[in-house]
Parts: C-alpha cells; sequence; structure tokens
C-alpha cells in the first residue's frame, strides 16, 4: 500500500480538529473549525475573546460612524498600549542615574541611539507616540464635549476622563526628563517652577516632587520612578473603570 | 435551537411581514414580528411536535431528572389552579407579592440518601422582587464583530503606520548634557504646558502657574454637573457649545504663540522671518 502524504488542507482541517487548536480558540472564534457567518457566532466571537469582550456584542448603528467618534478614545488607549511596550524595551538600557561624576542616564540614551539594535527607532516611536497620546486625549475630551457624552448616566466617567487627560499629561511630563539633556532638564525647571508659586506648600512641593529645591539627580530617579511604574499603574487602574463605565452606562452616547 | 433551524409557517409569515411593512415598521422589527407570528401559527398547527422532544428529554435522562421536570412543568400550572404546597408558587407569583423572608435555618444537615449519585443538582428559585426589570429600546443596533472591530483595526493599521514611518524619517531630538548652569535661550517647557507659559508673561506666576490650572482642572471636572440641559442636539446647546469652543480655541492659540512666536528672551517673533525655537 502505497502512503500519500495529506495535501496542505487536508493538515490545516487536521491541526482546527486537534484538541490543542480547540482549546485555545473557544466556540465562537473565526479561527475555529466551523464558524459560521450567523448572528450567534458573531456574538460568541466579540463575547469569547478576552480583548473584544471589552465590547458589547451589539452597538447602536450610529455608533460605526467615524465622524462621531473619530475612534479618539480607542487610539489614544492604542497609543498607551504600544508606548507601555516601546517604553519595557528601552528600559533594558536605560539606567535613571545623573551623579555629578557622569550622567549614566545621558550615556545611555546616547547608547540607545548608537549601539542598541532598533534603538533609535522605539525611542522615537515612544517620544511621538506620547505626543500624539496626549493631542489623541484632547481631542477625545473635544469630541465627548461636543457630542454631549458627558450628560447623565456619564456624569463620573467624564470626570474619570479628566483624571486621565491629567494622567497622561503628568506621564508624558515625568518621561520628558528622562533623556538628562539640555532640553529635558530646562523645560521640566520651567513647567515645575510655576509650582513653586503654589501658596503655603511651595517648598513642600519642591522637596517631595523634585527631591531638592532644583531639578537635580534626586528628581530623576523620582520622575522615572513615576512614569514607569507609579502613573502607569494609577492610569490603568482609572482606564479600567472608564471602560467598564462605558458599558454600564448604556455603552457609546447618542445619536444627536 | 438555532433560529433558522425553527419551523414556521410560511403563509403567516408573508401575511403578517406584509401588513407590518404596509404599517410603514421598520424593516427588521416586521420580520421580527412576522417570525413570531408564524412560529406560534406552526405550534399551534403541530401540537403533537412540540411534545415529542420534552418528553422524550424526560424518559432518557433516568428518574433522577423526573422530579425536577415534573417540578418545571407544574409551575405554570400550579399559578392558575388553587394554591399548591411547595416553593414552585415564589417562582410564579406576581410582582406585587409581598416581601417574603427565608424561613430560620432548622440546624438539621441532610444526610444523602444511600446509593444517592455523588453529584448535585441546583435547581434556583427566585422570588420575583429580585428580578431586575430593563426596560430598553431594542433600536437599530449592529454585531461589533465585524462591523465596529474591522473599524478599529483600520484606524489602529493606519495611525501605527503613520508613526513607525514618522519614527523611521523623523529623530527624536537629543540635546547636549543637562547643565544646570547653563541656561538656553529661549527655554520651554513641553508644548502642552506652552499655553500657560504664555500666560505667565501677562499675569502673576501665581495666578498662571496656579489658579488658572487649577480652574481648568476642577472646571473641567465640574462641566457635567453644571450643565444641567439634558439635550444633546446641537442647536439646544449654543452657549455650552459657545463657551467651550472659545475656551478650547483660547487655550490653543495660547499654545501655538508660545510654541512658534516665541523666541529668545521669549520676546515675540514672526517664525518666518526670525526662525522657530521650539522643540518637541
Amino acid at each position: 500500500m502505497k502512503l500519500k502524504p495529506p495535501s496542505p488542507s487536508e493538515l490545516g482541517d487536521r491541526l482546527r480538529e486537534s484538541e490543542v487548536w480547540k482549546s485555545i480558540f473557544r466556540p465562537g472564534s473565526i479561527f475555529r473549525k466551523g464558524y459560521k457567518d450567523t448572528s450567534r457566532d458573531r456574538a460568541l466571537a466579540t463575547m469569547n475573546n478576552v480583548l473584544y469582550h471589552l465590547h458589547p456584542v451589539k452597538l447602536k448603528r450610529h455608533g460605526l460612524k467615524l465622524t462621531y467618534t473619530f475612534c479618539l478614545g480607542g487610539l489614544s488607549f492604542f497609543l498607551f498600549i504600544l508606548l507601555t511596550i516601546t517604553g519595557i524595551f528601552l528600559m533594558f538600557f536605560y539606567r535613571p542615574m545623573a551623579d555629578i561624576g557622569g550622567a549614566q542616564a545621558y550615556t545611555d540614551m546616547q547608547g540607545i541611539r548608537t549601539t542598541v539594535f532598533f534603538g533609535d527607532f522605539v525611542r522615537n516611536l515612544h517620544r511621538w507616540g506620547a505626543h500624539l497620546m496626549v493631542f489623541s486625549v484632547t481631542l477625545h475630551m473635544a469630541r465627548v464635549f461636543y457630542t454631549g457624552a458627558y450628560k447623565p448616566p456619564r456624569e463620573f466617567n467624564w470626570v474619570v476622563g479628566v483624571i486621565l487627560l491629567f494622567l497622561t499629561l503628568g506621564l508624558s511630563f515625568t518621561g520628558y526628563l528622562l533623556p538628562w539633556d539640555q532640553l529635558a532638564i530646562w523645560a521640566v525647571t520651567v513647567g515645575t517652577s510655576l509650582a513653586g508659586y503654589s501658596p503655603f506648600i511651595a517648598k513642600q512641593f519642591n522637596i517631595v516632587l523634585l527631591g531638592g529645591v532644583v531639578v537635580g539627580p534626586e528628581t530623576l530617579l523620582r520622575w522615572y520612578v513615576l512614569h514607569v511604574l507609579a502613573l502607569p499603574f494609577v492610569l490603568v487602574l482609572f482606564l479600567s473603570v472608564h471602560f467598564w463605565r462605558i458599558r454600564k452606562d448604556g455603552g457609546i452616547s447618542g445619536p444627536l | 435551537m438555532a433560529r433558522d433551524d425553527t419551523p414556521l409557517d410560511q403563509e403567516v409569515f408573508d401575511k403578517v411581514l406584509k401588513e407590518q411593512l404596509d404599517a410603514g415598521t421598520d424593516r427588521r422589527v416586521a420580520e421580527g414580528r412576522a417570525r413570531s407570528a408564524a412560529v406560534r401559527a406552526y405550534k399551534a398547527a403541530h401540537p403533537e411536535e412540540e411534545a415529542a422532544p420534552a418528553a422524550a428529554a424526560a424518559g432518557g435522562n433516568g428518574e433522577a431528572q423526573a422530579p425536577a421536570a415534573a417540578a418545571a412543568l407544574a409551575a405554570p400550572a400550579a399559578a392558575g389552579a388553587a394554591p399548591a404546597a411547595g416553593q414552585a408558587m415564589v417562582a410564579a407569583a406576581p410582582v406585587s407579592a409581598p416581601t417574603r423572608t427565608a424561613p430560620l435555618p432548622t440546624g438539621n444537615i441532610p444526610t444523602p440518601k444511600k446509593g444517592a449519585p455523588d453529584k448535585h443538582r441546583l435547581l434556583a428559585l427566585v422570588p420575583p422582587e429580585g428580578i431586575q426589570r430593563v426596560e430598553r429600546e431594542q433600536g437599530d443596533r449592529v454585531n461589533v464583530w465585524p462591523h465596529l472591530l474591522i473599524e478599529e483595526f483600520v484606524a489602529m493599521f493606519v495611525l501605527s503606520v503613520g508613526l513607525v514611518v514618522f519614527s523611521t524619517f523623523v529623530n527624536a531630538p537629543l540635546r547636549e548634557l543637562a547643565n544646570a548652569n547653563l541656561t538656553p535661550n529661549p527655554s520651554k517647557a513641553p508644548w502642552y504646558f506652552l499655553g500657560l507659559q504664555e500666560l505667565l508673561r501677562y499675569f502673576h506666576p501665581m495666578v498662571a502657574g496656579i489658579s488658572i490650572p487649577t480652574f481648568i482642572l476642577v472646571g473641567l471636572a465640574a462641566v457635567p454637573f453644571v450643565d444641567r440641559n439634558p439635550s444633546t442636539r446641537p442647536g439646544d446647546r449654543k452657549i455650552a457649545l459657545t463657551l467651550f469652543t472659545t475656551l478650547f480655541m483660547f487655550g490653543a492659540v495660547l499654545t501655538i504663540i508660545g510654541s512658534f512666536f516665541r523666541g529668545p528672551g521669549y520676546n515675540w517673533i514672526w517664525p518666518w522671518a526670525q526662525g522657530v525655537f521650539f522643540e518637541l
């Protein structure tokens, strides 16, 4: 008897029938054998996916209109993910040290630009993505205002959104210091000098946030921890509430 | 059972659909109503098919299943008939039933019968006051997959491509090593704070740096509690829209001035004449 090797399509079918494949892709996944383009399988495709199930199974038809949301909220979230990934990459090659003898942080920045494989490109993505995120979050807020999407029952989600905008600015500003070049240190000096005029707590404010009276090595370490851990952590908490409340408040607002 | 497998009376379907469409009902709604009427008509005409699967289910799963199935069948009957013993009444009672309290725990833990299978079933009896009634219009809804998810994917893809191309060709700035003794001229904050830095030219730092930012943040958070106008139609929101647009534009103009129209010494310049003093 002559054995014939299975054709690629047969192999694909066998793979998709295997227990391993079926254990990974839940019913309704478009990668699972037997997916039918029916209302039921479309619903399952949303429900049975860890990422997609942030969405409802169905949404109001007008929510698809690009000129209603401009996808700004979703793109802001996407940028946050992108910044997290590129940021983790950069953390491998960066030490937040700026002692008097030599600024390791700045040396590491030069290393990222010159010797790290794809280092410059990833840093560009991180920097431009960060500016873009500040921009898109601001525009998202404007969109929500213009569509009146902050009105009951969504008042609290608007407040959460304002907090998220504030955290986004905080993340961008703390990251701005990390290259430890002239641009960074002086932009931060100018930005934080305003806080020195706050009533009653000017001195305490500077000491807590800057670790001294001026921007220095202590500031770098503090802002690094804020930038890579503290602020993202808080942001993710508020982001979860933000997404959860969208669903609980009845999905997308409108139509106008 | 899949929806398409449900047998229905085609004649009734066509008739009701036409009636509904003539009455000006939306096609989706009309089809739904026609389908439900047709299925009901079919079931009324074929009562024997309805009974067959239920009997098979009750008989096929062994004796243990039978009491539960019987209880389920008994519940609707009991509601119409004289008050029956047992808790089945709770499920069928009308919404206005008085609040019931659960019987106090007796403390007797029942011992399983000899030879009983080592598993248990749960039959939940939900008092009607425990049911949350949600009244929502069905409206015109579409499936998130594929419609919304594809749109999101395209948006993400376009943004990624744009960002990758931009990052390939434009390098992020890295100036010389930080030097606390050498102030660059001009020194500017990051662009999103340049509006505030611009305000610093006109107001006391206390006002520009503390009062106004606090006012902006608190004011923004307070928007939904100040604007109690329930309408979302732009025509009904002229004041809100005008105010927001004015303030937003004000911020944008200040930021643009701070970014491009301020040069050495933070003095006024024309970017096309003296050049741009702005770094991202």
